[in-house]
């Protein structure tokens, strides 16, 4: 019996079949998408880079394949690829914790 | 790590790995046969567009045993060309104005008429380029002084070296490799290779260390020089970038990673007509370490001869025949062709 799961790798090369209903803003997305990832002020492989730092923020596994590929392309290495993946962590990580200055505040708010 | 060869494993046998390349199916993958693509883009038969230049395989001796190479090259590889088909290869480039020689192998420095044969070409005006591995350089003593020797016949130098880090250069290469190869490329630099002015070119290849294609040729480019120039103090002129064909130890490396399937698929996805166009078969001639005559080195590595309509081995070179040849293709040809393309010469597009 095949193997099911939420996700199925082979789904990651048929993103591009999201256009068949709803063809226009499918379209727009990827010609946006296309533009983002050129070389720019960033460099592509900077780019790689931040996208693979997202893609584990946002834990998109579809994205974290694609970009563990682009950014070996782009000549990333090892240590560059984690340090991308420590940086997402941080600002989770730090992102989680700020909220808390909220929870004193409120804490301090309805307490004696 | 030993040669395909020595370890006599199934993939030394070049007919085995022309029957897992000819599977049009593969674990569920589809392949497209690769003539039917050319097809599609108006070039088949595959033709030669001019005779630009003459590739010689001096041997598959070699002091490294790299995970990536096609040749199955390693110390424990013997065949090796003599002086007298080197002569014969002379002989051929002396009826002809094929301006550029590119010397391969193996290590084609461990070939004891290497330097012979240099001397010869420079004689003949021609312009040498040497594949060097650059750790042959620092190997042992007799070779120290190569970089000189390169530089006093204005040869062109084109190393590999796939990445600025350690890591990832060891893992294809083998442990060391990367330290050795810096010590070589400063001692290229230090008689003038890649130093601006100099007249004498050092380009470096990247070929990726996995399952995977280039990126932009450009790009690495710009970061090989920023890394190389910061932490090693190294220059050099351009970096090629070549795409790994499922052809040898690198096929062994997909079959045994189970990265085959995707990596043919990867390929062949990214197919460009407009790289096809520019394979470098169409402008080489490729001569084996025992004479005979190839499409490309690639092919060398398949036995897969130039097609029976030309002159099998240089002795009978005859440059008219060549010129009318059909290029022999197979589906090891899509690495030539995915994305910017794929050459000796680096990206094609
Ligand atoms: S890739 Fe080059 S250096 Fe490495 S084993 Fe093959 S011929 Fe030798
Ligand atoms: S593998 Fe050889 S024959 Fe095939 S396209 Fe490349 S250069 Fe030409």
């Amino acid at each position: 019996m095949e193997k099911s799961t939420y996700y199925n790798p082979a789904d990651l090369a048929k993103f591009g079949n999201i256009t068949e209903w709803q063809s226009e803003m499918g379209n727009k997305f990827f010609s946006y998408y296309a533009e983002v990832f050129k070389d720019g002020a960033l460099s592509e492989r900077e780019k790689a880079l931040i996208a693979l730092a997202v893609a584990h923020a946002v834990q998109c596994p579809y994205c974290i394949d694609a970009y563990t590929t682009d950014s070996l392309q782009k000549g990333a290495d090892e240590a560059q690829m984690m340090e991308a993946v420590h940086v997402a962590a941080a600002i989770k990580g730090g992102a989680a914790l700020v909220h808390g200055v909220q929870m004193m505040n409120k804490a301090k708010e309805l307490s004696m | 790590m030993k040669s395909l060869h020595a370890r006599q494993a199934p993939l030394a046998d070049t007919g085995y790995q022309l029957a897992v390349l000819s599977q049009a199916e593969a674990a569920g993958a589809h392949f497209p046969a690769f003539a039917h693509k050319l097809r599609e883009s108006g070039l088949l038969p595959l033709r030669p567009t001019g005779l630009a230049v003459m590739q010689i395989n001096v041997g598959k001796m070699c002091n490294q045993t790299c995970r990536h190479c096609h040749v199955d090259a390693g110390p424990d590889r013997t065949e090796i060309m003599t002086r007298e088909t080197m002569q014969l290869c002379l002989d051929a480039l002396a009826q002809t104005d094929i301006p550029v020689v590119d010397l391969t192998g193996g290590a084609p420095e461990m070939n004891p008429d290497f330097r012979w044969l240099v001397e010869q070409i420079s004689a003949l005006g021609r312009e040498t380029i040497v594949r060097c591995n650059l750790t042959i350089i620092v190997a042992n003593k007799k070779y120290h002084d190569l970089p000189e020797f390169f530089a006093q016949h204005r040869v062109r130098v084109v190393s590999s070296l796939p990445h600025f880090s350690a890591g990832r250069t060891d893992a294809q290469r083998g442990e060391g490799v990367f330290e050795r190869s810096i010590r070589a490329l400063k001692m290229l630099n230090a008689v003038g290779y890649g130093v601006e002015g100099s007249g004498l070119s050092l380009d470096l290849v990247y070929n990726p260390a996995g399952a995977f294609m280039p990126g932009s040729q450009a790009s690495l480019e710009r970061e090989f020089k920023q890394r190389l120039g910061r932490e090693y103090g190294i220059v050099f002129n351009s970096l090629l970038t070549i795409t790994n064909l499922p052809v040898s130890r690198f096929m062994e490396y997909l079959l045994e990673t189970g990265n085959y399937e995707s990596y043919m698929e990867k390929l062949i996805a990214a197919y460009n007509p407009v790289a096809a166009a520019n394979v470098m078969c169409r402008s080489t001639l490729s001569i084996g370490w025992d004479g005979q005559l190839y499409d490309c080195d690639f092919n060398q590595q398949l036995d897969l001869l130039v097609a029976s309509t030309a002159p099998q081995h240089i002795r009978d070179f005859n440059e008219a025949a060549l010129s009318e040849r059909s290029i022999v293709i197979n589906q090891h040809c899509y690495g030539c062709t995915a994305g910017a393309g794929s050459s000796c010469g680096g990206a094609t597009t």
